[in-house]
Formats: structure tokens, sequence, C-alpha cells
């Protein structure tokens, strides 16, 4: 098959964007990015650990994609990550064993390790645990040592790898639900969204908690995907004492239980728990009492001590997409030509994604026997917006000379600047969360209530929009329902008022 | 900019715009106020309801004429003002040199300075830090928040709203949504008792026939995308939900209330000492903080009721720092000032018992017919009630403090 190739990828987030990054390499496709959040990774990719697992975790013979996937994905992260500018902490993991049985199931993960590919793990003991984790409890006996492991920021990461997708002609389609996909003649055609028809020869589903629904309007399905709520807790950036590793507790056939670790952003979070829904329940994010006394519980027993409670900046909870068969779902579907799958991916699926964007690469030149041409120009690089809450004094001094709105101060907690929050406008940020997560205001101690309004206002006047119309995140969550008097408005007009 | 000052204020509030005037009025003629926001005034200019001033004044104000009346004054004085400027950083060397390094609108600045006077105000508590779970969906405010966007900005967040805590800004948010045409359903309040003045209490709810449900707890927040709801739970004295008072109260807008923190980071980090009980900077009687020269007035001291409080305290630390950049402050022996049966907090925490000092306090729960009594020295003052949410208020003389001979002085609040 020759000429071009037009390619749709279901969902904006870490899987979704690895493999449009991936695709962008390469002449002769057209990439669409389609997204039915106003912004990018606000699905999985935003609410989970931020880890990029070592690779011991998944037994080989049972996830044979898991275990292949995400050590190979933990050796492309560190590339990555230096091409995209993604915050970043190479800071290793230890999983802390706590009695016989568990320095036992160590000694599996390190085999298991070992069979993965992962490099230089090791058990170490007590006293070289309290080396390297100096809040590691006491209480731990032994622990597996996985130095390649890391911690990163996940929606920055969605967000750089869209943005270098984007430089390389990728096309992003936000706020687009897809409502059907046509197939005519056993082949893929196009996709009906909310908003128009898009043709396509190739579809691939990363549409994580909706993926099976989206398999199953390609008619295939015959998986599910079931939520899985984790619950977390994020304390004060000044909030001591952190952990300079990720601390694991041994792990459960089910889950790698609640982590102990130092964002990249240097607040302590403690996290997840596990707790499975029902399947109609895919956007239930709430916090609950067990959820959090949990989280609590589990982390106080792998550190000496926790900052105290009244240090907690934040709770929230993510999903991660459970498949009925625990492993990742990522093949060519040969029932329908052009389907093609990239679900399932519980963790370790933010470590696997860019492995499973060369999978997925790799299906698609044998699919449509496509001999790859590298795209002339293609950029590897990205830049993520200057912090001004990183720079020295005299840095800062620079750049409020050559930008007069870095010398305005939006978010006081995380030392924000309008000038930030413009540019993180200017490369799609529309509305508050978007602002949020590609700068970090609201992100401090008071959680937004001194600069919420700050924020609203610059994107009003940015996006040209009535302010109470600015939306904590894309439609029906507007900050506000009209101007001030519209409810006494409304009853005058009701009632015939002359006043009106 | 690099500029030299004798005196530094940071925040245009009252408490800063009262310093600032105290000051120059005392004769100090270099100095620099900073201020956050566009708009002096602090959290004044959002203020639009009546009852500011019966002190400071004698008069019945709204926040906005308040804070016009200082402006007016600073006008006249040679204050220099950079509104608009964010002070980050102070730095104070061994020396006693304070150097403050800080942003605004096309500049970076290093300013020095001898004296400082802290006045950055307060924040408000999150629904994170008063464990409100559930979902996490638009129509969340912060009282204050909610007020910057009514009366800044000229929005309506909301069409049914549920108030949680009864201090005094969330029983004046009832009453400014009621009077835009907002359904106010509830003011839901933990304790057993109201959090905010008598007087808010009659004239932001019983006039407007907003109910009040006391001993009650909001646990949970509903809505994926807006607010739908709340659940609220009864609790018993210890603050245990009680089984089977669950209810639902069904809302677009859900208005925390729930407790002021002293912005304190600035002082911090600059090394001064933090009371655990205010929150805010450990002080003596001159309202100087731990760190020489460096002084603290209005709500980053301590929690106010009263504006006027704050800008008194502002007078006090401008006449502190109008002193200090002169001749220097005395070197004198401070006694600690102990938090005894019933009392939450009291600012200033050290005395010199030179001078005449006015404490600020609260009590730890409510009673009736007391007396707050400084022991060592024999002084008592009544209290016909006391509460939480009511700030007492005592000038005790240079006189009766120099009968202090102990090294410290307990504070009790006990029945007569």
């Amino acid at each position: 098959m020759g000429g071009l190739i037009r390619v749709a990828i279901i969902g904006a987030g870490v899987v979704g964007a690895s493999i449009a990054r991936v695709l962008s390499m390469f002449e002769d496709l057209e990439v669409h990015l389609v997204e039915k959040e106003a912004d990018v990774g606000w699905g999985v990719s935003k609410a989970n650990t931020g880890i990029i697992h070592a690779g011991y975790d998944d037994e080989p013979d049972l996830y044979p994609l898991r275990a292949k996937l995400c050590a190979e994905g933990n050796r492309i992260w560190h590339e990555w990550v230096k091409d995209l500018d993604i915050p970043v902490r190479w800071c290793g993991s230890l999983v802390l064993a706590f009695n016989d049985e568990e320095e036992k199931i160590l000694e599996e993960l390190l085999n298991r390790g070992v069979r993965n590919g992962v490099s230089n793990l090791e058990i170490i003991d007590h006293e070289r645990l309290k080396v390297l984790e100096t809040n590691s409890s006491e209480n731990a006996t032994a622990a597996l040592w996985a130095p390649t492991a890391g911690q990163i920021s996940p929606w920055d990461a969605v967000i750089a790898l869209v943005e270098n997708s984007l430089t390389n002609g990728v096309r992003l389609h936000l706020s687009t639900e897809v409502k059907g996909i046509k197939i005519s003649g056993g082949q893929v055609c196009g996709l009906e969204t909310n908003k128009s028809f898009l043709e396509v020869d190739c579809v691939i589903n990363a549409a994580g908690l909706y993926a099976d629904k989206i398999s199953e309007m390609a008619g295939l399905g015959g998986y599910r995907i079931k939520p899985r709520k984790g619950e977390y807790l994020i304390f004060d950036r000044d909030a001591e004492p952190k952990v300079s590793r990720i601390i694991f507790p041994t792990p459960t056939p089910i889950s790698k239980g609640v982590v102990v670790t130092t964002t990249t952003d240097g607040n302590l979070m403690i996290g997840p728990s596990a707790q499975d829904l029902p399947e109609n329940l895919r956007e239930d994010k709430s916090n609950t009492y067990d959820g959090l006394k949990l989280v609590w519980e589990s982390a106080s027993n792998l550190v000496k001590k926790l900052p105290p409670r009244n240090k907690v900046i934040r709770f929230f909870a993510g999903l991660r997409p459970e498949p009925s068969g625990g492993d990742f779902i990522i093949k060519d579907c040969d029932e329908v030509f052009g389907f093609i799958e990239a679900s399932g991916m519980r963790s370790p699926g933010l470590t696997s994604a860019p492995a499973v964007a060369y999978m997925i690469l790799e299906m698609l030149k044998a699919k449509f026997d496509f001999n790859p041409k590298p795209k002339a120009g293609w950029n590897r690089c990205r830049r993520r917006i200057k912090r001004f809450s990183e720079m020295t004094f005299e840095e800062r001094s620079k750049v409020v000379n050559e930008n007069p709105g870095y010398g305005r101060i939006v978010c006081v907690d995380e030392l924000v600047t309008e000038a930030e929050i413009v540019e993180a406008i200017r490369r799609g940020a529309t509305t508050i969360d978007g602002v949020k997560f590609r700068t970090r205001a609201c992100m401090g101690t008071c959680q937004g209530s001194s600069c919420m309004h700050k924020v609203a206002a610059i994107l009003a006047r940015e996006l040209n929009m009535p302010l109470w119309m600015v939306s904590l995140r894309g439609s029906g969550t507007e900050i506000g329902i009209g101007d001030v008097k519209a409810l006494l408005r409304d009853k005058n007009e009701l009632e015939g008022s002359p006043r009106g | 900019m690099e500029e030299n000052y004798d005196l530094a204020i940071i925040g245009g509030g009252p408490a800063g715009l009262a310093s600032s005037i105290k000051a120059w009025d005392l004769g100090i003629e270099s100095i620099v106020l900073f201020e956050e926001s566009n708009l002096l005034g602090g959290v004044l200019p959002q203020c639009i309801h009546p009852g500011f001033g019966l002190h400071y004044f004698r008069e019945d104000l709204t926040g906005p004429e308040f804070a016009a009346k200082l402006i007016d004054r600073l006008k006249n004085t040679g204050v220099k003002i950079l509104s608009g400027s964010y002070a980050e950083r102070l730095e104070v060397k061994s020396s006693g040199e304070k150097k403050i390094f800080g942003y605004r609108y096309g500049e970076a600045f290093r300013v020095k300075c001898r004296a400082v006077i802290y006045a950055a105000g307060c924040r408000e508590r999150s629904r994170f830090e008063v464990n409100i779970l559930g979902d996490r969906p638009a129509g969340v405010y912060t009282a204050g928040e909610a007020q910057t966007l009514m009366d800044i900005y000229g929005i309506l967040p909301g069409s049914e709203i549920v108030v949680v805590g009864s201090g005094d800004v969330g029983l004046i948010m009832a009453r400014r949504f009621a009077l835009e045409g907002a359904d106010v359903k509830a003011v839901v309040e933990v304790m057993p008792y109201p959090g905010g003045l008598t007087r808010n209490i009659v004239q932001c709810l019983e006039d407007f026939h907003i109910p009040l449900y006391l001993s009650c707890m909001v646990t949970e927040i509903k809505g994926l995308r807006r607010v739908e709801g709340v659940r609220i739970v009864k609790v018993d004295e210890n603050f245990n939900p009680i089984r089977g008072s669950e209810n639902y109260l069904k809302c677009d807008a859900v208005i925390l209330a729930v407790g002021l923190k002293p912005r304190v980071d600035l002082l911090i980090k600059a090394g001064a000492l933090i009371d655990e009980a205010t929150g805010g900077p450990v002080v003596n009687d001159w309202l100087e903080t731990t760190i020489p020269g460096v002084f603290a007035a209005g709500n980053v001291l301590v929690i106010n009721d009263l504006v006027d409080y704050a800008a008194e305290q502002g007078e006090r630390a401008a006449e502190s720092a109008a002193r200090f950049i002169r001749e220097g402050l005395p070197a004198l022996k401070f006694k600690r000032v102990i938090l005894g049966r019933n009392v939450r907090l009291i600012a200033p925490h050290l005395v010199s018992c030179v001078q005449d000092v006015i404490f600020y306090g609260r009590v730890g729960k409510p009673e009736e017919n007391v007396q707050v009594r400084f022991e060592e020295i024999g002084r008592a003052f009544k209290l016909p009630i006391a509460r939480p949410s009511e700030m007492f208020r005592f000038k005790v003389s240079a006189e009766d403090l120099m009968k202090l001979h102990n090294e410290k002085m307990t504070v009790n609040v006990v029945k007569v």
C-alpha cells in the first residue's frame, strides 16, 4: 500500500501522546490525536504516582506485554525526558520487606527483574537501606534496590509529548468525543465524533478507561475495562520529612501497594489505594474516608515518620483501567483492517507508553506494508515553559527586563508569574486546570483560593471571553453562572419588572 | 531597582496602611510600602458591607470607605507606594542590615532597609485542610474568593448555596448571596455554637431566613463537573458523626469559611520563630518578631475579628519601628506570657514590663461570667461572655506589669 496513511489515535493520554510522537517522525502519515476532554492528559494519565518503574514487577509468563514493555519503556524514558525537557528524578526505588516471607518475595522480584532484562537490581540489608533512605522504616529487614526507577511528572510528560507532536505535524482534536467508527468492507474508514466526521484509514484505540467501548464501536470488544480507584494524599512542599527514593511495600498479587514518594516538584505524596469499582463508575474520582485512611496507615508503615496530617494540601483520586485479561491489549485486529488496540494500560502503563508506541509503529508498518521514511526536519526537542521559581534573582531580573509580565506574581505559593500563564495559554491552555498543569499556579498551599481568580482573569483577557465563562476544566465547569446581577435580572424579568 | 529606605512595610491592608501613616507622622521620612494587589486596602475593597471602623474612626463604615479614609491620609504623606509588587524574600544580615527581594510588572527589585513591618495578612483554609471528601468539581470556593468574584469582578459563582462555617466571613457571604437573589440553603457549623459575632447571626442569617445547622459537618461534596450537592451529618460532642443523621443538600456552589491562617512564609524563611497557637510570629510587646527590627501587625500577627484591631497593631508596630530606627530599642529582659486555663492563644508573647501592653487573645471554649486573669501581677478583667469566636483585647498598664517578678506571666480564664 502506498501513499498517505491517515491515522486517528483515540485518547490524548500518555499512551496516545507517545504514539503520536513516534508516528510524527515519519513522512506519509497524517496523524490525528482525538481527545474528548478540553485538554490533554486529563484521564488516567493525570492522577497516578508518576513512577517510571524499573520493570521487575510483572511476571513474564502471565503478563508478557507488561513484562517486556515496562523494562523497555524505562530505557526509552531516560532519553525522552531529555529530548522533551520533562521534569524527572532518577532516584531509584526500594521495595521494603518486613519479614522472612516478604524477603522471599524480594528474591522472586529480583529473579523476575533479571528475566525482564532489568539491570543493577540488588537486595540490600537493613543497614544499607538506612543509608539509601534515611526515612525508611526501622522495621524493614531488607529491600530490593532498583536504581533505574524514577519519578516524573505525568501530566508534564503528556503535555510535552503533545507539544512535540504538534510541532512535528500531528493534528490535535480536543473536546472531540468519538461516537462511532465507520467500517466499510471490513476496513476502517473514519470516526464519527460530536464535531464532525474524520476520514481515516487507521484507528488506534488508546482510550484508557473507555477503550472497551471504543473497541465495541468497531464491532470487536471481547474484553472489559474495570475502573480501579486509587486515592492519594499530597503534602505541602515545606512538609518534612520527605523521602529521597521511591518506597514500595512488598507487592501483593493485586497491587504494588501504597507508595511513598517525593514528586518532581518536591511535594511528598502517598498513595494509591486500590478499590475496584463497578464498570459504570468510570468517572468516580471521589475521595473516601476509608480510602484515605488506608493510604495513611499503609504509608506510615513504610517510613519512620510522615509529616503531620495538617501539612496535607490536597487529596485526589485517579482511576486505573484494569483489563479483564490482566495484560495490556496491544494488537492489530485482523477482523477489522486498520483497527489497532493500545488498551488495558493499567500499571505500568505510564512506564511502558514509549515502548507501546514503537510496537504500534511496527504493527502499522506490517499492516499497511509501509516503509517509513524519516521526516525531514523532524524536531526531537521541546522545551518546557521557563519557571520563574527555579531562577536565581539575577536570572529573574533579566527575564523581567525582557518581558515585564515576569514581574507580576500571580500565584505567590508557587511563584508563578503572568508571563508563564500567558505562555501556557499560547501553548494551548484554555482552562484553569490547563494553566495549573502547565505552570503550577493554584497547586500550592492555598490550592487556588488566592490566585484562581487571577488566573481566570488572565484567561478571560487572553481568550477574549467573559470572565464567568472561564472554566475549571471545560464545558459545565464554568467559574460563575453569569454576572453578579444575573439572578435578580432573571427574577425581575419573570415578574415583569420595568427595571429589566 | 536597588534603593535604600529606613522602613519597609510589606502589605497595604489596614495594618500596613495604618503603620505607614503612623510612621510618617512620627517623622520617619524614608518609607516604602509594598502591596501585592494593584489596589490598596488589602481585603477591605471587597468587603462592601458596613460594620468597619466603630473603634478606630468611631464611625460605621463599609470596607472600601474604611480603606479610602486611610488611603486619603496616606496620600498626604511622602510614603513611596509600590502597588502590584510582591515582596518574596527578606534577607537579614548578622549586621542587622535587611534586604527585601521582590517583583513587580517590568521590575525586579532589591531594597535595603533598617526596619521592616510585615503586615501581609492571612490566607483562607481550603476544603482539603478540613477533610471535606467526595468529588472535586467546579463551584467550591473559599468565602473570600467568592467575595472577590462577586465584588471585585462582578460575577456570580452560583445560585444555590451552602456555606460551610459560621464565622463572620461565612455569615456575611451567606447574606451577600441572598442579596443577589441566590437561594442560600444553609450555613453549616460543626461547633454547637455559631462562630461569628451575634450581630452577624441576626443581621446576616435571621433577617434573611437562612437556616443555621449547628453541630453539623459537611462530609462530602457531590458532582462530577459542577457541584450538585453536599452530604451533611450531625456530630456528637466529640465531633464524631451520628449514625443515621446523614442528610443531602442540593446546591451548585459550596462556600468555605473554615478558618484563616497568617501568611508567614517570608518570616519563616527569614528565620523568625512562629507561635503554633496564633500561627503568626512570636512577638514581644514592641510587636517585634524574633528577628530584631522586623515587626508584625494585623492578621499576620494574629487573626483579628475587627479591622480596627489590625489598624491599631499597625500603629503600634510603627511606633516601635520608628524608635528602632532612631535610637534602637532598649536592651531588655523579656518575660514569657503563658497560656493558662481556657486560653487558646494570646499575643504578644513576650513582655518587657516597662510599657503598657495591649493583649489580643481568644478562649478555647465558650464560658460565661469569667475573668481573664494575669496571674502573677494580680490583674483581672471581666468577660461576661467568652467565646472562641470573639477575640478579647485588654490593655495592661506598665504600672501593673512592673509588679511581675517571675520569669513568666500566666493568663487564665476562670469562673468568677
